[in-house]
């Protein structure tokens, strides 16, 4: 299957299979406008099989969601059909506004306006927790 | 200016400078009867209680200082729809402190990231109740002389017993420290703070039978369920009278045993208890207003 390769834009890489569509989601790129391709378990000698997203357009990506979701993911900015950066991701310390705290007796699940803020609390086990009740977040 | 939210915050260090303080507000009362004067402590409490009201309302008297505040949200702003940030921006500007009770978990952090003044989490759901920990402290610093190199059993509403919590956090900080969570299935200790315990190497045994571990305890730490924090009343009355203790299930417990609870109690402390001198949960009250005072001193910065 041949996707063509972009100008500018980028190139989310090495996503473990099936994490795709969930990067997709919580990054929001069925809002643009532009040229984006979802391509699942494509083969790689690294990890077998793995996903990759390709966004045609300057995009800011938020690399903490990223970084939660698969920190082993790579992101390639792409400038006139070349490479310019290389992104590492590493796991976020703070989560903000990507997930929401389930536990029903937490004050940001009353009050609208307080963004929803999640710690690392575990880095070995990737536990996040709640900032205001320390409920642990479902993934 | 600094808050206590949680007790965590405070350094094994700032624990016993409170303690220190509280044992000398104990002796030499006068000394402190003037060291807050002028001052305001604004008490906030979106849920109703009695003790711990009261006792940072006496806590303060006693300082010579002076109280406001509500205690229900129906007579506050929060009526109205009012936010917890907007609540603590507009007290900071009536008080010097403040102490803030509410039901949901995280409300008080929010309030010390707005107000201008300290603010004191006075309890937060089932989260956190870091001033019943210092009274919890206190009261084993004077039965025990000690903190360490005991046992000490934690039972009933183990899961949104929020005092448990908090005694846990302060408590594992201590060398010596084995702890035994006696509840039903439903109300186990949550498993973040089971975890924090395994992570730091810290014996703990889980079970449900309170008279098999009983001659192991040094202090045996009862609680209430709480009806308030079930949202389903068959499950609260199904669980409500899990245990219970009584002068029988006493009878293989050490003789230096403390028994404390942070009250109020229901019926999970038979009344034909009080008077057994190991029972220490009227003193606990006591000792929780001097470490209030301590508090309120500490965070005003009041040196006396």
């Amino acid at each position: 299957m041949n996707v063509d390769s972009i100008k500018n834009g980028i190139v989310i890489d090495h996503i473990t299979a099936g994490k795709g569509m969930k990067i997709y989601n919580l990054l929001g790129l069925d809002e643009l406008e532009c040229c984006v391709a979802l391509i699942k378990n494509v083969p790689s000698r690294k990890m077998g099989k793995k996903d990759i997203i390709k966004v045609d357009t300057d995009f800011e990506v938020n690399t903490d969601i990223l970084g939660y979701v698969d920190p082993d993911i790579t992101v390639n900015v792409i400038k006139n059909g070349k490479i310019v950066e290389k992104k590492t991701i590493e796991l976020p310390e703070m989560l903000t506004n990507v997930l929401e705290c389930k536990n029903p007796r937490c004050i940001s699940a009353t009050e609208q306006e307080l963004p929803h803020i999640f710690k690392l609390a575990d880095r070995e086990k990737r536990i996040y927790r709640c900032f205001y009740c320390e409920t642990k977040a479902k993934t | 200016m600094r808050s206590l939210i949680d007790i965590s915050e405070l350094t094994l260090d700032e624990l016993d400078e409170l303690i220190r303080t509280a044992d000398d507000i104990i002796e030499n009362p006068q000394k402190y009867a003037h060291a807050c004067s002028g001052k305001k402590l604004a008490t906030l409490f979106f849920e109703p209680s009695t003790r711990t009201r009261l006792s940072f309302e006496a806590a303060m008297y006693e300082l010579g200082g002076s109280v406001l505040g509500f205690s229900e949200s129906q007579s506050s702003s929060a009526a109205k729809g009012e936010s917890v940030a907007d609540t603590a921006k507009t007290v900071s500007c009536y008080a010097d402190i403040i102490a803030m009770r509410h039901p949901k978990e995280g409300a008080p952090l929010v309030a010390s990231l707005n107000a201008s003044v300290p603010v004191i989490n006075a309890g937060d759901g089932g989260h956190n109740h870091p001033t019943q920990t210092l009274a919890d402290l206190l009261t084993i610093h004077r039965e025990k002389g000690r903190f360490g190199d005991f046992t000490v059993g934690l039972c009933g509403d183990l899961k949104f017993g929020r005092t448990v919590h908090s005694l846990i956090t302060a408590l594992k900080r201590y060398s010596g420290v084995e702890f035994v969570l006696i509840s039903p299935n439903e109300l186990k200790l949550p498993d973040y703070i089971k975890e924090s315990l395994k992570k730091e190497g810290i014996p703990f045994l889980e079970t449900g039978d309170l008279e098999g571990v009983m001659p192991k305890l040094d202090i045996l730490y009862m609680t209430r369920v709480q009806r308030e924090r079930f949202f389903n009343e068959e499950d609260y009355l199904r669980l409500k009278d899990s245990y219970i203790l009584t002068p029988e299930k006493l009878a293989n417990a050490k003789n230096d045993l403390s028994i404390l609870h942070p009250l109020p109690r229901v019926n999970e402390i038979s009344v034909a208890i009080d008077d057994d001198p190991r029972a220490c949960y009227f003193k606990q009250v006591l000792y929780g207003k001097y470490m209030r005072m301590a508090l309120i001193l500490k965070l005003l910065e009041v040196n006396v």
